[in-house]
């Protein structure tokens, strides 16, 4: 009896401290929208979202995050463009032609590259992207658009692989068989038949390494030039919301509406973000059941 | 001889094979160079700059000179906060999840809960910890307010290795504890978790490489441009490796002077990460092998 009240009481408690994760998640709901949302009785959320001037010290301050949106659209798909392709090739590699030894070395580069620091490559970005491109392209600045996509789909790359790979092995190896048994080379096999059957999770990867570039703020800090203007062409120095939040909280002085405006953004990021998230966890979710059971 | 049509698509078809794996081969060499590239620009102009005294004096004449001893120190006081605070929670989350939990609502909440804050960009979790440890509990820009803010970041990383290295745990373990009549509660915590150490372990370490080398999360809650001595307590600010390599690239009034110094502080950070996350993957590689049931 005593030893049965014992293991309820535990049961209880591992229950209350697992709770912990969506006890922080509402917290940081919460506290965004206590701080962020004072700054609506200065401005509308159709002038913030859409407001096009960004001068959050100016008497009068206007606060217009739509160049920071554009911004952050603009690396994270330029980003994207460079980083699928290269992702989900390396994957194929890594999971259906690597020889096993270079799969190991491949891997462990892999890893290295993910857990590489974001200001390590924002570093690198400044002193041998920027320079490069300023020279190549006669450019006033290195820092802008173009050198920040760079630097974030090498941090793209790594995600965008590991999941993809995930997915790759994931597919019935009688899936593969039945195309060879047919006739099919193995490039035909690659093609046609298993990345096909691992689209769903490829698609979830791809979704996931745009939500990291979105939210990435270190390399776009240090990169992208930091003006809040709309950005015209690649080459442009460029404000994504991250990089304004993390350059800007310094300065603001607490509660002003600078404060308030800052936290609004973290508002539109945090549920960017979470729209990425629970449409890739879908993905990968319902397409999941595509082993040969199933057939 | 007329040309077999048969043989000719046949060679058609062999060509786009060998185009492909040409492609595939070049894209993961480029990945690979790219990457040495990266470590080796790093380590090339970084490792002049290191030396005992480097690693072991505070920065002098407004950081123009000096070493990084602060930020190693403020960077490993808020990795082992992080981690003190993040692993016992996340382990016995996961110890829930694995051996407690049964499938409904509640889990379906916790899991997604879990997944969202995993993808939860650093910076937010940055304004999280100001709004939330700096300003409402009061506990200032501090160790206590960064090592927190960093724990809340690498829980999801914590609970989803120690989940696993709870999976890999063989049911016969269980079976055989609970048939000598051992209650549930002793079987998890004297077979199960010791078990699953080494791989939650692994999950842990994984988490110090993830919250030494953040920057965006500490900047607000923890991080201070320049102190001159060592914390005294956990509600003092701290310097911080990622933090140092912002500010000695960003905001120095000698950019260009300070440059063999910001080289020192980056092969420093990203050698320690990497040098952490190589440890967590070789015990990995290690366990995997090692296993004998």
């Amino acid at each position: 009896m005593k030893r049965q009240a014992i293991e309820r009481i535990i049961h209880g408690l591992l229950a209350a401290v697992a709770f912990t994760a969506v006890a922080i998640l509402a917290m940081i709901v919460l506290f965004l929208f206590r701080e962020g949302l004072p700054v609506f009785r200065e401005v509308s959320v159709r002038g913030f979202l859409f407001g096009h001037e960004w001068y959050p010290t100016y008497d009068p301050p206007s606060y217009g995050i739509w160049p920071l949106i554009v911004a952050s659209v603009a690396v994270t798909t330029l980003s994207c463009l460079i980083a699928v392709p290269f992702g989900i090739l390396f994957a194929v590699y890594v999971a259906e032609a690597a020889p096993p030894a270079v799969k190991g070395v491949l891997k462990a580069v892999m890893e290295l590259l993910a857990g590489l620091p974001s200001v390590v490559l924002g570093f690198f970005g400044m002193v041998v992207i920027a320079p490069l491109l300023q020279e190549t392209f006669d450019l006033p600045t290195g820092l802008n658009i173009a050198n920040a996509s760079l630097i974030l789909s090498i941090m793209a790359v790594p995600t965008i692989a590991s999941i993809s790979e995930d997915a790759l092995y994931a597919v019935p190896r009688e899936f593969k068989e039945a195309s060879y048994a047919l006739g099919a080379t193995r490039y035909e096999t690659i093609v046609r038949v298993v990345i096909p059957a691992a689209l769903s999770g490829i698609s979830a990867a791809v979704i996931l390494g745009m939500s990291r570039a979105i939210g990435e703020t270190m390399v776009v800090l240090m990169v992208a030039g930091g003006a809040a203007a709309l950005p015209t062409s690649i080459f442009d120095p460029a404000r994504p919301m991250t990089a304004s939040i993390a350059a800007e909280m310094g300065e603001a002085p607490y509660k002003s509406g600078h404060y308030h405006a800052l936290f609004a953004t973290g508002i539109v990021l945090f549920f960017l973000t979470l729209a990425f998230n629970l449409v890739a966890n879908y993905i990968s979710h319902r397409f999941k059941e595509v082993g040969s059971a199933t057939l | 001889m007329t040309a077999d049509p048969f043989r000719i698509t046949l060679r058609r078809r062999y060509r786009s094979e060998r185009i492909f794996f040409l492609t595939l081969r070049l894209a993961a060499l480029l990945i690979g160079l790219v990457m040495l590239e990266i470590f080796g620009y790093i380590f090339v102009n970084g490792y002049r700059a290191i030396s005992w005294e480097f690693l072991t004096t505070p920065p002098s004449d407004s950081m123009t000179k000096g070493g990084i001893m602060p930020a190693i120190v403020g960077t490993f006081y808020l990795t082992v906060g992080a981690v003190a605070f993040a692993l016992p929670i996340g382990v016995a989350c996961a110890v829930y999840l694995t051996e407690y939990a049964r499938q409904g609502t509640f889990v379906r909440l916790l899991r997604i809960g879990i997944n969202c804050l995993a993808g939860v960009p650093s910076v937010v979790f940055g304004l999280f910890g100001l709004g939330f440890f700096v300003v409402f509990l009061k506990f200032g820009s501090s160790i206590l307010s960064g090592a927190l803010t960093l724990g809340a970041l690498i829980l999801p990383t914590i609970i989803t290795a120690a989940e696993e290295a709870i999976k890999a745990v063989p049911q016969t373990f269980r079976e055989a504890s609970l048939a000598l009549g051992v209650s549930k509660w002793r079987t998890v915590s004297r077979i199960v978790l010791p078990t699953a150490l080494p791989g939650i372990l692994t999950g842990s370490i994984l988490g110090i490489g993830r919250a030494a080398g953040e920057t965006a999360p500490i900047m607000f809650t923890a991080a201070a441009f320049f102190t001159a001595r060592l914390p005294s307590s956990i509600f003092d600010e701290v310097m911080a490796l990622p933090y140092h390599v912002y500010v000695l690239a960003t905001a120095g009034t000698a950019i260009e002077e300070t440059r063999p110094l910001q080289y020192g502080t980056v092969l420093v950070l990203a050698a320690l990460v990497a040098g952490i996350n190589l440890f967590a993957v070789l015990i990995r590689g290690y366990m995997r092998r090692g296993k004998r049931w």
